[in-house]
């Protein structure tokens, strides 16, 4: 479980804070969506959730953070980075720089961890499985295209196991396919159990991949509950979020006057 | 006229593990929208940085202006070409987002005059009027993206390449998007962009190039590129048609690659029915 309980964050010399008052709650397989315009919160939520804000990014804090059950605020790094795993959205910040290869990129973390070379093997290769990157094995990392280094860099976190993901527009770089294997691998994981915080700008990936949806405005919670309401919740576009493709096209041809029935029969098999 | 020519354009890069170009022909026409997609890697950016003399050909030719690119020096390539990178942060690097927009103009030659017109002129497409004195660091992601489209927008070049300028951007970011492809259309001059956004591309692109391994495999309007028969070939990209062409094909509609036309083809049919 991974909890937010009135969240306020203000960064070391602003005016105000990034973020207001807000309160999450991820339980256990649970995939929780975040949306909202440019420099709404979503990044600086996610930094707060994954216990980097304030303990790595000056500012205050106020509110708490838990991570089953403990405050964040306690816990020492090493063990967080284990039990917590955070993606930005430049795969570039993300990778080591040390790495010669996807193999030993991807590797990196487990490494770190001081575990068994066998494990290390296991996870490095169950990691490149999950993102089907098996192919970029013996590659330079840094020669990657952007969305390639995007998916190492998702399979580094992924080799960690960790039992909370939170990804902050982790497709910004990534063609369809690259965006499919996310969504697959964020399906598979919460599968599993792991909880998934993600922020996305993309609402048709948040349509498919989230159980609940939450938009920030101005750093507040501003809308909150089930995917399927709130991303079709007429308020979206004015709130500076991109309706989803579904909702877009039933709401143009109900606006038209157009049978709607058909429609929806295509749509059906078109998004399953 | 600024027309963009390549003939058999191949390119390696010297680590050789990759064939990024593998002979594309593509000739683009003064004043047109073009969308550029395929998957990561496909070649999409190598061949756009091609067109601004970045990359030279391991083999082949490109032609601007009917000019072979490898004969013309920088500057002059630089009124004709302006690129707008994926990452803004490979690009900025002015203290206020004034200065990185005026950068470009002056180092043109611009006359005074005419270069505050142009600057102006490019903050406010973008919407960062009133960002001219602030730090382009200052920004968020979006908004410095949008700058970097400004900077180059500012140099009133005949041809703007765009790669994927929609990423990371909000719904109003995207409508700024939109609005500055539309005008410098509207100018005649041509517009180039690379874009993972199939609904994006249907919507504002007259003309959709699909590459696959460094080759074109797909060449044509939106209607035809996303039309049903050319499904398999899109799959092989791994890209799918945006959402109202599947509807519209389902229904047997024929090509409706936006909201629009689906919306047109549905009203049609209930006319005739």
């Amino acid at each position: 479980m991974l909890t937010l309980e009135s969240v306020t964050y203000r960064y070391a010399g602003a005016a105000r804070p990034a973020i207001h008052e807000v309160s999450l709650r991820l339980a256990a397989a649970d995939v929780v969506g975040l949306c909202g315009p440019s420099e709404s919160g979503k990044t600086t939520l996610c930094l707060v959730a994954s216990g980097l804000a304030p303990r790595t990014i000056r500012g205050s804090l106020d509110g708490r953070v838990l991570i089953d059950g403990e405050d964040v605020a306690g816990r020492p790094m090493h063990e967080l980075v284990s039990r917590v795993g955070i993606c930005f959205q430049d795969p570039s910040t993300q990778l080591s720089g040390v790495s010669s290869t996807v193999y030993e990129e991807v590797a990196f973390g487990p490494m770190n961890l001081g575990l068994p070379r066998a494990e290390i093997v296991d996870r490095t290769e169950e990691a490149l499985e999950a993102l089907r990157i098996g192919d970029l094995a013996s590659r330079d990392p840094n020669r990657l295209s952007g969305g390639q280094m995007q998916l190492v860099a998702i399979a580094g976190l992924l080799a960690l196991r960790p039992a909370h993901l939170i990804l902050d527009e982790p497709t910004a770089e990534l063609d369809p396919a690259g965006v499919s294997l996310v969504a697959d691998a964020v399906a598979q994981l919460a599968a599993g159990g792991v909880s998934i915080l993600i922020a996305e700008q993309r609402t048709d990936l948040l349509a498919r991949v989230c159980h609940r949806v939450a938009v920030l405005s101005g750093g507040r919670v501003t809308l909150e509950g089930p995917a399927r309401d709130v991303l079709a919740n007429p308020r979206l576009k004015e709130l500076g979020v991109a309706e989803p493709s579904a909702v877009r096209l039933r709401r143009r041809v109900g606006q038209a006057g157009l049978d709607i029935g058909r429609v929806e029969r295509a749509l059906e098999g078109a998004t399953t | 006229m600024t027309e963009l020519h390549t003939e058999g354009l191949v390119h390696v890069y010297r680590d050789g593990a990759v064939r990024a170009l593998d002979g594309v022909d593509l000739r683009i026409r003064t004043g047109e929208r073009l969308a550029l997609v395929g998957q990561n890697g496909s070649g999409k950016t190598t061949l756009v940085r091609h067109f601004n003399g970045l990359l030279r050909p391991t083999a082949g030719r490109v032609l601007v202006g009917g000019v072979d690119v490898a004969t013309m020096r920088v500057a002059q390539l630089a009124r004709q070409v302006g690129l707008v990178f994926q990452d803004p942060d490979r690009q900025i690097f002015s203290a206020t987002a004034l200065s990185e927009v005026e950068f470009g103009p002056r180092n043109l030659g611009m006359p005074a005059a005419e270069r505050e017109a142009a600057v102006n002129d490019a903050l406010a497409a973008i919407g960062l009027e009133a960002e001219a004195r602030t730090n382009p660091y200052d920004l968020g992601g979006a908004r410095r993206k949008l700058l970097a489209i400004a900077s180059v927008l500012a140099m009133r070049t005949p041809i703007l390449i765009l790669d994927e300028p929609t990423t990371g951007q909000d719904a109003r970011g995207v409508e700024r998007v939109r609005a500055v492809i539309e005008a410098v259309a509207a100018e005649g001059r041509t517009v180039i962009a690379i874009s993972h956004d199939m609904r994006f591309v249907a919507e504002f692109f007259e003309r959709v190039v699909v590459f696959l391994g460094g080759r074109i495999v797909l060449d044509g309007p939106p209607g035809e590129v996303f039309a049903e028969r050319s499904w398999p070939a899109l799959a092989s990209t791994h890209l799918e048609p945006p959402l109202p062409a599947v509807v519209g094909a389902r229904l047997g509609l024929g090509p409706t690659p936006t909201d629009d036309a689906l919306v047109d083809a549905l009203r049609s049919t209930a006319a005739g029915a």
